[in-house]
């Protein structure tokens, strides 16, 4: 017989309408702005740990074809509004990952992304707080830096550990041997190995190390280690938030862009044309803002208890 | 045997970890954000019973086992190893030692059939049903009229394993016996 009934009850999609109207209510209240971008593109995502899935438009214009992209978040395309002066924005959007499904993962996903002129990564976190608060009725959150977090409970310096401390660790932990030399790709599996499913409490981790900076501008901390200034935040162990205080330098955003692709190269992954759109508007100018993203069909899970996503989801990649 | 990749793992796969079959008991996929992605793998050792986790990188594979399960009917021991048979008419016999007969060395009766895991077709284990019906061949007399409530006493079975009955049961009737818990459930 064929599976055609939603995998998630009345009851959820009912609670997926209550809470996109709270998270516009919040927005609105708060001045900020509800945009609309196109989920596809002709640029891709440059993160190498992200595989965007691929489409192609054929018709008036282009004869030959166009190849597009299905955006794994709007990210560059709210950048750009930005640029052209749009102030505080945010949107509720479709985000796809090629690879990815999973208890928290669907390769098909509602994204909340949104920026803030003039914030920084602090400020941000203060209203992100609010908003994960309310949907979620509670109030004891925490904050806790990246460094703080190795120390105690691996005993160790992320930033400063020499690999080979990083790989004892990983086998010690999880008996997983890998051969790489590159420290992030240890600190990866251990935060969300080890670490994440125990943060149970809502936790604020910040100051990620400098080569973990993917869009976050770097500085100096009160230890003169530069550290990303990104955030992360994770609910009953499920990483819930991604944020940065955003680079605007548009020769230091081309240069991760160039070491983005030189990644995919060495790892052997496809290369895909990268967004100079985003490049041009960061040339002419991106305000000082602070952007985050959050997993809208998590935080609609840990609202209703769920342990799996496709009890949220109306048809998970199985039944779509 | 084939190899399978961890897009292909999910619970109930059989395969090779260092050396030894295993059964997936939970996959989940595992990535952060920002960063590779994996896939924990939360396994039972088929060798050893011991329950795991394994991590994964996308993309490894591991090998399959050549494990199957097969209903077979329990014939007879010789002491050193107890004998089974296919139930699929091809009358084929295996042996298996009693590392591989474990716990079901308590409920085999001959003639039962049981659930025989086949390693590289060679019995690595033996799992009687839920639920036998064995024959009380030692126990106090029973006493008349106490068939409600109250009271137990030690029946040993024919397979030699001792449980806890009611009072009532009388030795020579046959019981039906959970072997999950050891337990007496009925008169069968």
């Amino acid at each position: 017989m064929i599976s055609w009934q939603p995998s998630a009850s009345l009851e959820a999609i009912r609670a997926r309408a209550e809470l996109n109207a709270q998270i516009r209510q919040f927005f609105a209240e708060r001045g900020v702005l509800e945009v609309d971008t196109p989920v596809l593109s002709a640029a891709a995502v440059s993160d190498p740990h992200l595989e965007p899935m691929q489409s192609q438009y054929c018709g008036p214009g282009f004869d030959q074809g166009l190849g597009l992209f299905l955006q794994t978040s709007p990210e560059y395309a709210m950048k750009r509004l930005l640029a052209a002066g749009s102030g505080p924005i945010y949107q509720l959007a479709k985000a796809f990952r090629n690879g990815e499904s999973g208890r928290k993962h669907n390769p098909e996903f509602c994204m909340l992304e949104w920026y803030r002129p003039d914030f920084d990564d602090r400020q941000l976190m203060d209203e992100v707080e609010a908003l994960v608060a309310a949907a979620l009725g509670r109030d004891d959150f925490q904050r806790i830096s990246y460094r703080k977090l190795f120390q105690q409970q691996l005993d160790c310096d992320p930033h400063t550990a020499p690999v080979d401390q990083l790989r004892l660790l990983t086998r010690q932990r999880l008996e997983l041997s890998l051969e790489s030399d590159d420290r992030d790709e240890y600190l990866n599996v251990l935060i969300s190995h080890v670490l994440e499913p125990a943060l149970i409490k809502p936790t604020f981790v910040y100051d990620y190390p400098a080569s973990q900076a993917a869009l976050a501008r770097v500085e100096n901390d009160n230890l003169d280690q530069p550290v990303a200034k990104r955030f992360e935040l994770f609910v009953e162990g499920v990483e819930l938030a991604n944020g940065y205080f955003e680079l605007t330098d548009s020769q230091e955003q081309a240069r991760r862009f160039d070491a983005d692709l030189e990644t995919r190269v060495r790892l052997g992954y496809p290369c895909h044309p990268v967004d100079q759109r985003l490049v041009a508007a960061l040339e002419a100018g991106m305000p000082d803002c602070a952007g985050v993203a959050l997993g809208v069909d998590r935080l609609l899970m840990l609202r209703l208890g769920k342990g799996h996503l496709d009890q949220v989801l109306a048809f998970p990649l199985r039944l779509a | 045997m084939a190899n399978y990749s961890t897009n292909q793992f999910k619970s109930g796969l059989k395969v090779m970890v260092d050396g030894d079959p295993c059964s997936m008991v939970d996959v989940d996929f595992v990535k952060p954000g920002k960063g590779q992605a994996f896939t924990r793998v939360k396994m039972r050792n088929l060798n050893t019973g011991r329950i795991w986790e394994r991590t994964f990188k996308s993309g490894e594979s591991l090998e399959g086992a050549d494990v199957m399960e097969r209903d077979m009917e329990y014939l007879y021991t010789d002491g050193e190893f107890w004998h089974f048979m296919l139930t699929d008419g091809s009358f084929e016999q295996f042996a298996a030692d009693e590392k591989a007969v474990g716990d079901a060395i308590k409920w085999l009766k001959e003639q039962n059939v049981c659930i025989v895991t086949l390693f590289n077709n060679a019995p690595l284990l033996v799992a009687v049903a839920n639920f036998v019906e064995l024959e009380v061949t030692e126990t106090d007399p029973g006493l008349k009229g106490d068939t409600a409530q109250g009271g137990s006493k030690p029946a040993t079975l024919s397979t030699g394993t001792v449980v806890r009955v009611p009072l009532f049961i009388n030795q020579g009737e046959v019981l039906k016996i959970d072997t999950r818990s050891g337990e007496y459930v009925s008169r069968a």
